[in-house]
């Protein structure tokens, strides 16, 4: 590309190139009035701002934060009311966006795998009924697809007395989806530690025999040695919690609500159901995508060395095909991170919606807002930056194989 | 190998295989063993009990009213309605240019007329009540198919460069929202302020408008995003993933009400334009990231031969790199014209009346419809599901036509 660097460019006249012609001094001189432009763009919208924050007595300090915000949350994962200080409810709006964003990424996995293998199914009903899915979920706007789940149908449903009851118990009715929950006993501690220290030691002991095996070649069972690390540590769990580790909270009906289980708002609901249905949509055809492009050989090569449908799946054909998959879902999962903001539509507390409450509240539209978008930016750029980590690992280990 | 070679063999060799007989079809594609008997059992009695409670609803629980009282509403809103004939226009030169397209370049500009014809015919003949049953508005609806028709006949003429088409979609896109506006009072065309727009309308408006506007702006960013000067290579980094890592949402919010306080104040501008600027900023930052896909696949060796033959890098850019980038990139900005389309209904948070927002209104200009949400939303679903169904279809139509993705 450098052709400055090629001798025949030099020679023309005696070597001296006038200045309007030469290459470097061009691009100084763009270089200086692109910044110029840049810096008075930038300078001009700042005097602006300045101007428009003293015209209207708008204030552009971060001092608010500690002051109480003054306004109730309706749902949170932390202590909240509206005596807490902004900086508190902002965290709160965090919060609920990373909750809905993390179970509906799940949800979305799942749910999207398994359309994506159903549009493999030879099954011919099978396959259009996925076919049918993907295509009502991928020509909607997911707001629409939300304004039906939560006018339409969660905030629809019969009142608490008449609410439907799903075997689990589970019910359903205005207040939302009330589910049995299973919770810790006050001996519980002993066997959730228990269990955590066996799962860590189970994945360790995974890794290192498996690292073990394919330098050494030697089998060395890794996954029955990991399997019976979780197994032992249950047992052991069982046995410090005294034989109840658990007890089932279900929800019972009292006065006029229910008491008890595991309760999500019907606003948290439709939005989960909405975005994960949606987001499952376009992973199923990145699955279904990433399976088609494993060469059709590769199959017939694991059958031809005698390995069992299971296998090739697993060993074959989901290997390869992860590799395709990665990239794709990853920028799924960020537009569903992403797409959590149209709670505010339907009034889920979440960043976005917390923040515009606070710019209500507090008056200071600019900095609340450059505090939302960075957030924003911070949750895209972790999010890609531990996928592409985990991106990474996939394709070095495939080409080491 | 001529073609006249081997007839004889290869019809042998091509005649596509006899039709399977049903039973033989169904065995092999539905019960060839017992794991998918089960499976084909449970579709089957899932697609009777959810299609008969579906059709059930369609048909007799389901309150229409909201949707078929006044469906004008869902094309245009509030705009004026004595002056609905500007509306009219607008839309009769959109046919007729479609229709010059298709006499000019045929094949996919023949999906595209042949869609929007069946689209008039269908709202001709719809059996629905207000204003849009009226006998006026369903002949102005008729009058569209001539329109594409004469369009057509015109296209046709050899006479008839594709400067001329070009030459009219770009005269439309600058005359309809000026038609659509207005001069101002006392001239033919009163002005009809856009808070008085709406319905598919607007959502159209916003989609085309954001899609015409980001391009430039993003193929300028793709550029910059080459260019070797750092501080345009920076800035066109910082902006296009700075937007993208943020909700369209947000930007729609700093478009329509942070940016007022960075513009000086007496420079203000429409709501409208407001959030067609969001929507233009966002758009501009994915088709960004699709154009420099393409510059990437243009080879290197293109760059070399420009550079051989003497042309300068501006030169190199707009004539030779350019042009074979943006072929490779009009499926992807198709597809994301498609995705901007469904995004439009976003606007909605900045109190701008597109067809959902106007679902949203009428469930509230009436008492007995308060509790219709169902039957509203549903409608508004399946129109942006039929219209961008339509558009993905016409757009794998253009791959293929494109060759994309072929050598």
């Amino acid at each position: 590309m450098s052709s400055s660097n090629l001798p025949s460019k030099s020679q023309g006249s005696e070597g001296i190139i006038p200045i309007w012609r030469d290459e470097r001094a061009l691009t100084a001189a763009a270089q200086v009035i692109s910044a110029i432009l840049m810096l008075g763009g930038l300078i001009w919208v700042g005097v602006n701002l300045l101007e428009a924050a003293e015209l209207r007595g708008l204030s552009l300090g971060f001092d608010f934060i500690n002051e109480p915000s003054g306004f109730p949350i309706s749902e949170s994962v932390i202590p909240y009311d509206d005596s807490y200080p902004f900086g508190t409810a902002f965290l709160v709006g965090l919060l609920n966006t990373l909750k809905v964003s993390i179970i509906g990424i799940f949800l979305a996995t799942i749910l999207g795998t398994i359309v994506g293998l159903a549009r493999l199914s030879t099954n011919w009903i099978v396959n259009k009924i996925a076919l049918v899915y993907i295509e009502i979920h991928r020509n909607i706007p997911l707001l629409v697809l939300l304004f039906v789940w939560y006018f339409a149908i969660f905030n629809k449903l019969p009142p608490t007395k008449e609410g439907l009851e799903l075997p689990g118990p589970i019910y359903l009715n205005q207040r939302g989806l009330f589910l049995s929950w299973p919770r810790l006993t006050e001996t519980g501690e002993g066997f959730a530690i228990s269990l955590l220290v066996g799962l860590i030691l189970a994945i360790i002991a995974w890794i290192t025999l498996r690292r073990l095996r394919e330098r050494s070649g030697r089998s060395t069972y890794f996954a029955g040695v990991s399997f019976a690390i979780i197994l032992v540590s249950i047992v052991l769990g069982l046995a410090l919690s005294a034989w109840q580790p658990l007890w089932i909270d279900v929800p019972v009906f009292e006065g006029f609500n229910f008491t008890g289980g595991l309760r999500l708002t019907p606003e948290f609901a439709a939005l989960l159901v909405g975005l994960a249905m949606y987001t499952a949509a376009f992973i199923a055809e990145v699955v279904r995508a990433g399976i088609q492009a494993v060469d059709l050989g590769q199959m017939e090569a694991a059958k031809a060395v005698g390995l069992k449908p299971m296998q090739t799946l697993g060993l074959v054909i989901i290997p390869q095909a992860m590799r395709i998959i990665i990239p794709p879902l990853i920028s799924q999962f960020l537009n569903l991170t992403k797409n959590t903001s149209l709670a505010l539509a339907i009034g889920y507390a979440d960043l976005f919606f917390v923040g515009r409450t606070m710019i209500n509240q507090a008056g200071r539209a600019v900095p609340i807002f450059g505090m939302i978008m960075v957030t924003y930016l911070i949750i895209s750029l972790i999010m890609s930056f531990v996928m592409n980590a985990y991106n990474r690992k996939i394709q070095i280990s495939e080409k080491s194989v | 190998m001529t073609e006249t070679g081997n007839t004889q063999q290869a019809s042998v060799n091509i005649r596509p295989p006899s039709p399977t007989k049903p039973v033989v079809w169904i065995r092999r594609n539905l019960f060839n063993n017992w794991f998918n008997s089960l499976l084909t059992l449970l579709a089957l009695g899932m697609i009777y009990f959810i299609g008969r409670a579906v059709l059930e609803w369609v048909f007799t629980t389901a309150d229409w009213r909201p949707v078929t009282d006044n469906p004008i509403l869902y094309l245009v809103g509030q705009y004026p309605r004595d002056q609905l004939w500007r509306v009219g226009v607008s839309l009769l030169l959109v046919s007729f240019l479609t229709g010059m397209s298709w006499g000019k370049w045929r094949g996919i500009m023949r999906t595209f007329a042949t869609l929007l014809a069946a689209g008039f015919v269908i709202l001709a003949i719809i059996p629905v009540g207000g204003q849009m049953g009226s006998l006026t508005v369903r002949i102005f609806f008729l009058i569209n198919l001539p329109a594409i028709f004469l369009g057509f006949l015109l296209g046709s003429r050899r006479f008839v460069t594709a400067r001329w088409v070009l030459g009219g979609w770009l005269f439309s896109f600058v005359a309809i929202p000026f038609l659509l506006h207005g001069i101002g009072e006392g001239t033919v065309l009163p002005i009809v302020e856009t808070t008085l727009w709406g319905g598919l309308m607007v959502t159209l408006i916003l989609a085309v408008g954001g899609i015409l506007l980001s391009f430039p702006l993003g193929v300028l960013l793709a550029l910059g995003r080459q260019s070797s000067l750092p501080v345009i290579k920076g800035f066109s980094i910082v902006f296009i993933e700075g937007i993208r890592g943020v909700p369209l949402i947000t930007i729609l919010f700093m478009s329509s009400i942070i940016l007022a306080l960075f513009l000086p104040p007496e420079l203000r501008i429409d709501r409208l334009v407001r959030a067609l600027i969001g929507m233009t900023i966002f758009s501009a930052a994915y088709t960004a990231e699709n154009v420099r896909g393409g510059l990437q696949a243009v080879p290197d060796g293109q760059i070399e031969a420009a550079k051989a033959v003497g042309l300068n890098k501006f030169q190199t850019t707009l004539l030779i790199v350019l042009p074979q980038a943006l072929r490779a990139v009009i499926p992807a900005i198709v597809g994301q014209f498609i995705s901007l389309f469904k995004d439009t209904t976003l606007v909605i948070i900045v109190a701008i009346v597109e067809l959902l927002n106007i679902g949203k209104s009428i469930l509230q200009s009436d008492v007995t419809y308060l509790q219709l949400q169902l039957e509203v939303y549903i409608f508004i679903a399946a129109v942006f599901w039929i219209l961008s169904f339509f558009m993905s279809f016409a757009s794998r139509r253009l791959e293929t036509v494109l060759g994309v993705g072929e050598r």
